[in-house]
């Protein structure tokens, strides 16, 4: 489904350059969830806004279902592919109704039935048609978070990409919206590119992942290697030991570490 | 039980706003000691609030009531204005979560540490104080960061900063209200391990705001969980997996964890009689 060879990305010209992805290569396969994990700053999202069409200024070859991509894309490409971000409170239009909101994508793809089109989709996620005249602002987070689902799956597109998609919400909200997005992809077999810091739930979500750190990819592991621990790098190993929680004895020897390479 | 430094009986805050009254925090008992104490909930919980409460910097819409509120000698219910003056920074420190918004941006990082300081002291006494209190919370290059600007820190090192500023004039409690939330996960738990050797060595009480139940269930020495403004359950931390009340399980069977091989997490389903 995606083919990435070589992504570069920089931000800024001359001195102040900033290479926010470097020379990144990675495959997802079709009905696949990939994860993309690493903290703030590492590239991770940058990855997704230039697959999504969302940063136009990028290098390498990048193949989504067959086809290769050029920083400009059609109309298509947006059919194909959707994107659902981090913060709900902020990706939402507030003065347009969730009706309003998933007309927007019927309206540009020009597409029939949209009554119909939906009142299924506010199923799918869980909410129903009680909701579709509703602002942004009567909706909890959980539920706006389903509605920017709703906007992404109202197109049937064949990949999804995934910011952080929980990481706004608490998390037993977190829990209802994983669970509606391992459903959705029970049911239409989607492609899933998950972009998280959080390596309990890449690990949840995810068939295989790649680790990332100061735009490069370190390695690239499945879930069963992650959780029998066979990584190979220091840095994916830190990950998952801060991913179980505060060790007094690990986390000290970490300052000390650091002290000694004096940085 | 340690003796307590802090002890709460039936505080309750209340926000006025144009629609209704809102009890954010509703009857709590609780006592700190020289120990590291977790307050864990979802947001609107009113853990941050009773954070706040204690030092008395609720906003002018809210009120603040409670049977009695006692840091060592001083009676922190009926303490005037003045009073709290010499409660609030020096007596009780607070750790705010984001270092990009709590500190100065047009202050060096040095000069807003040594502005804690007892005045009277010269130029080179208080330069010599803030270095030393840098060293405290493990910055290699006291001397460099000293002169940084906030913008030239990392998250890191300016939540670091902040730890330091409110170690200098040695108070008794720290209230630290998510101070790991906005920092990447190697980092956090430097800041931890530093926070943990503070209270360890300066027998610091610590009341630990999260909403991270993992990290607490690690941290922490005691728990206390809190649901609508409530505390609902109050367990040792290392017990927290064995937490009774539905609310706790609930939260705890929803979190994702590596190698759990659930093709769905359990939801939580709120029962109104927690509230109540």
């Amino acid at each position: 489904m995606i083919e990435v060879e070589d992504l570069t990305v920089r931000f800024g010209k001359g001195k102040a350059a900033v290479t926010a992805v470097d020379g990144v290569s990675f495959t997802v396969r079709t009905g696949e969830a990939f994860g993309l994990v690493g903290e703030s700053g590492c590239g991770k999202t940058t990855i997704l806004r230039a697959l999504a069409g969302l940063n136009e200024d990028w290098s390498g070859l990048v193949r989504i279902d067959g086809k290769q991509l050029m920083p400009k894309r059609e109309r298509a490409f947006y059919k194909l592919v959707q994107i659902v971000f981090q913060d709900p409170y902020g990706s939402l239009h507030p003065r347009f109704t969730v009706n309003g909101t998933l007309m927007e994508p019927i309206k540009i793809h020009d597409l029939d039935r949209p009554d119909e089109r939906i009142d299924r989709v506010l199923r799918q996620v869980g909410l129903g048609p009680a909701f579709r005249f509703r602002y942004p602002h009567q909706l909890s987070g959980g539920q706006r978070q389903r509605v920017a689902i709703a906007r992404a799956l109202i197109l049937e597109p064949k990949l999804m990409l995934l910011d952080e998609p929980t990481s706004a919400l608490d998390v037993s909200v977190q829990a209802e919206i994983l669970n509606l997005l391992t459903d959705i992809r029970d049911s239409t077999g989607l492609t899933f590119l998950l972009v998280s810091h959080d390596l309990s739930v890449v690990s949840h979500m995810c068939d295989r992942l790649a680790v990332m750190n100061q735009g490069r990819i370190y390695e690239e592991l499945t879930v069963e290697d992650l959780v029998q621990r066979r990584y190979r790098e220091t840095y994916t190993r830190q990950l998952f030991e801060a991913s179980l929680g505060y060790d007094k004895r690990l986390s000290t020897a970490q300052v000390k570490a650091l002290d000694e390479a004096g940085a | 039980m340690i003796t307590p430094l802090l002890e709460v009986e039936g505080l309750s805050v209340t926000f006025k706003t144009p629609h209704r009254l809102v009890r954010a925090v509703r009857d709590i008992s609780f006592a700190v000691g020289k120990e590291k104490v977790g307050i864990v909930g979802e947001s609107g919980s009113g853990k941050s609030v009773t954070g706040r409460a204690i030092l008395k910097l609720t906003p002018g819409n809210g009120t603040v009531s409670a049977r009695r509120m006692q840091f060592e000698e001083i009676d922190l219910a009926n303490a005037s204005e003045t009073e709290m003056l010499n409660v609030r920074g020096k007596r009780i420190g607070m750790i705010l979560q984001d270092p990009k918004f709590s500190l100065d941006p047009v202050m060096r990082a040095g000069d807003q540490i040594a502005e804690a300081l007892p005045p009277g002291l010269t130029k080179a006494e208080a330069r010599e104080r803030v270095l030393e209190v840098l060293e405290a919370v493990q910055i290699r290059n006291p001397k460099r960061v000293y002169d940084l600007y906030p913008h030239e820190c990392s998250g890191g090192m300016g939540q670091r900063v902040m730890i330091a500023m409110m170690l200098v004039p040695e108070p008794k409690l720290l209230i630290a209200d998510e101070p790991t939330s906005a920092l990447d996960v190697t980092v956090r738990m430097q800041v931890l391990a530093i926070l943990d050797d503070l209270v360890e060595r300066r027998g610091l009480g610590l009341m630990f705001i999260s909403h991270d139940l993992n990290l607490v269930a690690t941290f922490c020495d005691r728990v206390l969980i809190m649901y609508a403004g409530r505390i609902v359950e109050e367990c040792k931390a290392s017990e927290l997996r064995q937490a009774t009340h539905p609310y706790t399980q609930g939260l705890l069977a929803s979190l994702p964890r590596i190698g759990d091989r659930r093709k769905r997490l359990a939801t939580l389903v709120r029962d109104p009689a927690w509230a109540l």
